[in-house]
């Protein structure tokens, strides 16, 4: 291709009967292969990567799909005035009332072992179910209710089908006796999937049927609200310093050589970093959002930073002339025009940081917020996780139901991913000015 | 000396251009001085990095005339220009050496701040630089910054004595919240031209203000020039010799950073005093 191009002067020269035309018309088959050929070489790679990222997307909806639904089965409570006594509601016997219902669901089941393996199939959630109805409602002790409650995980496992029945008795979590029950459960139109609530609406727990991924959730937003707040503004102001009004010399240089530096530093250093600063040198609490917020923010800034000041330097020296040929002062050229004009580019910079920063696990493990926590966290300094965290909490998990859990958390967090990168397209849309 | 030069240089031209100065003599040569100069420079020499662009210029820009800027590109016309309204300040490696004045203040000594000094002395750009706002906005923009309007009634009529100095009133005045860079090559530099008024400056530069527009557009900012000049003073840079001889009074001829020779737009197109300023303006270099 390029070769025909420099040939053409040259034999030009050489023989004048040969014109221009010609030389380019035979050059020209082989420069449309190349065209073409290059183009393949596009296309080839935009199908691979779909091809991975469809394998990605397929697997683990297929996996987690199911997690969004959950196997309840209904019990008919009588809230017996003798155990609901006075002023001790919050402590009652609500596991026993459990017992007695399904007790009464299965008369026959007679003996210790296979009482304890009846009451096995329903969630232990549920006394915390009845408790709360009864809290909220005293005047319905003595009444009978008839309650949905989570079933046990197991059982939700075999009603999903991730638990194969046509194995050997002793290689299944569920023995024949209970699966002759939960058959007869069903049969009774007692048992029942609906939508899974308790996973977008509470924390952690042991039990796989009560985890919920609200507490990781709650504490990524409070981690990227302050990692937002914190890194757009300070990375805003360096970039605008570094590329509108610092001086050029060795210690800019320095300042910018480090800030590229700093943005390919594993992230695991933020987080010991964090752990000795700001833990134990200032004496932050540990596994709150605030702390990771923080180490998060050290760990975006750079990002920001060389995402603005590249934004910066694509504003035209027009605007700035123009600007600075009719009065207007620094400041008010970087204001007024410069700005305006870089804030989509800093936008996008921003958010791909944030992008990064929400599904940053490493750094987070080091200053504690990889903890085990129940509660959904209320504020900046609550012990709380993040959900890449809970994700590799979940994934760890021996429990057959945490697998689809994991996959769901995942789910989550793409949704979050894709929210936040639409968002980004939207606000450099919103921010553009083509004029 | 220099007054030596201009008897001299009378002398050549009044008997016809025979007497050229040869071409390896490099000071100035012509009417540097006018009688009530605006700005005065004196000895003005830049540098970018070690390198000169712009070697030891003396020069007086009147009041109310038009001065033209001519010479082969590279030779610091652009430069210079800057340099009357401190432009180059922004260019890290440039210095400017020597004295300019504005109406006898020297615009480089410690106490001028940049910022009134670009009101007073306008510029206009090569290529059309609207700001990506509304034409409105584009005009506004400086007497807001300045503090010149404090009402919208106020900004309305400067807004609109503006474009009317400038020629774009009737245009533009159904459209002023649509974009300025909506509008042609040719009214853009217009709304330009009555950005820099906007601020009623007293000296307006202009670097190649047509050198990006067809001939329709190039006359009709001519014209404009030649009406502005009762206002203002004005100091055009362009590589057009019909347009500096259709727009100026005074004509300054640059050589490779040197100021070659200055004189009447008349005398230098017809009996130029300098080898170098006939060898251009006849064309025998560009
Ligand atoms: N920003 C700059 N940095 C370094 N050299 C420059 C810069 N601007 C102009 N020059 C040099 O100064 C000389 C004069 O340039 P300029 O004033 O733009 O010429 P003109 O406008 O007459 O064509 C040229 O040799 C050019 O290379
Ligand atoms: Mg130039």
């Amino acid at each position: 291709m390029s070769d025909s191009t420099i040939n053409a002067p040259a034999s030009l020269a050489a023989m004048p009967s040969k014109r221009t035309i010609d030389v380019v018309n035979a050059g020209l088959a082989k420069r449309y292969r190349a065209e073409k050929r290059f183009r393949i070489y596009g296309v080839t790679a935009i199908i691979l990567s779909l091809c991975f990222l469809t394998l990605l997307f397929v697997d683990i909806i297929s996996k987690g799909y199911t997690a969004f639904w959950q196997t309840k089965v209904r019990i008919d409570v009588h809230l017996d005035p003798e155990v609901l006594q006075g002023e001790n509601l919050q402590t009652a016997d609500y596991p026993g009332l459990v017992k007695k219902s399904i007790r009464n669901l299965f008369p026959d089941v007679q003996g210790r072992k296979d009482r304890r393996l009846l009451n096995g199939i329903v969630s232990s959630g549920a006394a915390f179910q009845i408790r709360d109805l009864v809290t909220a409602n005293p005047d319905r002790i003595g009444s009978t209710v008839q309650l949905w409650v989570p079933a046990d995980d197991d059982v939700d496992m075999l009603m999903k089908g991730h638990m194969p029945r046509d194995v050997p008795e002793d290689e299944r979590r569920l023995n024949d006796k209970q699966l002759a029950w939960i058959d007869q459960l069903q049969r009774e139109g007692r048992l029942q999937k609906t939508f899974n609530r308790i996973l977008f609406t509470v924390g952690d727990s042991r039990e796989p049927e009560l985890a919920g991924i609200m507490g990781a959730v709650m504490g990524s937003v409070y981690t990227l609200l302050i990692t937002l707040v914190l890194s757009f503004p300070i990375g805003v102001a360096t970039a605008v310093y570094l590329e509108e009004f610092a001086p050029k010399n060795p210690w800019t240089d320095l300042v910018e050589v480090n800030i590229n530096n700093l943005a390919a530093v594993p992230s695991i250093v933020f987080g010991l970093l964090g752990l000795a600063v700001f833990l134990n040198f200032f004496g932050l609490p540990r596994s709150a959002p605030l702390v990771g917020g923080l180490v998060l923010t050290l760990m975006t800034l750079p990002t920001i930073i060389i995402a603005s000041r590249a934004a910066l330097k694509a504003v035209p020296p027009s605007v700035r002339e123009a600007a600075l040929g009719i009065g207007a002062s620094k400041t008010q050229m970087v204001t007024h025009h410069v700005l305006p004009l870089a804030l989509p580019g800093m936008l996008t910079g921003t958010i791909i940081g944030m992008a990064q920063a929400l599904g940053e696990t490493a750094p987070l493990l080091m200053i504690g917020m990889v903890a085990f926590i129940v509660d959904i966290p209320g504020g900046f300094t609550d012990p709380s996780t993040v959900l890449p965290v809970q994700i590799y909490l979940w994934a760890d998990s021996p429990e057959r139901a945490f697998v689809e859990k994991t996959s769901a958390a995942i789910m989550v967090l793409l949704a979050f991913l894709m929210t936040m990168n639409a968002l980004a397209v939207f606000l450099r849309k919103r921010f553009e000015r083509r004029w | 000396m220099e007054a030596s030069q201009t008897a001299v240089n009378g002398a050549a031209s009044a008997t016809a251009s025979q007497l050229l100065v040869d071409r390896s003599h490099r000071e100035t040569i012509g009417q540097q001085f006018v009688e009530n100069p605006r700005m005065t420079c004196r000895n003005v020499d830049v540098y970018y990095g070690d390198k000169r662009a712009i070697n030891n210029v003396t020069l007086d820009i009147g009041s109310n005339e038009v001065i033209a800027m001519i010479g082969p590109s590279g030779c610091g016309k652009s430069t210079f220009l800057r340099c009357l309204n401190r432009m180059n300040d922004y260019i890290d490696i440039c210095r400017v050496e020597g004295e300019i004045r504005l109406d006898g203040q020297n615009i480089y000594s410690g106490e001028v701040d940049v910022v009134p000094l670009r009101a007073m002395i306008g510029m206009v750009f090569q290529k059309p630089n609207p700001f990506p706002k509304s034409i409105y906005d584009n005009i506004a923009y400086g007497p807001k910054i300045h503090g010149l309007v404090a009402t919208k009634s106020e900004t309305d009529e400067v807004v609109e004595t503006s474009l009317k100095k400038a020629g774009l009133w009737e245009e533009v005045k159904d459209r002023l919240d649509q974009p300025g860079t909506g509008l042609s090559g040719g009214q853009q530099q217009r709304l330009c031209i009555a950005r820099t008024i906007a601020v009623n400056p007293e000296v307006i530069l202009m670097d190649e203000p047509c050198s990006a527009l067809d001939p329709i557009a190039t006359s009709v900012i001519e014209d404009l020039i030649d009406e502005l000049r009762e206002q203002y003073t004005i100091a055009i840079v362009t590589h057009s010799m019909q347009q500096a001889s259709r727009v100026s009074q005074r004509t300054a001829y640059f050589h490779l950073g040197d100021l070659i020779e200055v004189g009447t737009t008349d005398q230098i197109f017809t009996r130029p005093g300098h080898q170098l300023t006939e060898d251009y303006i006849t064309g025998r270099f560009g």
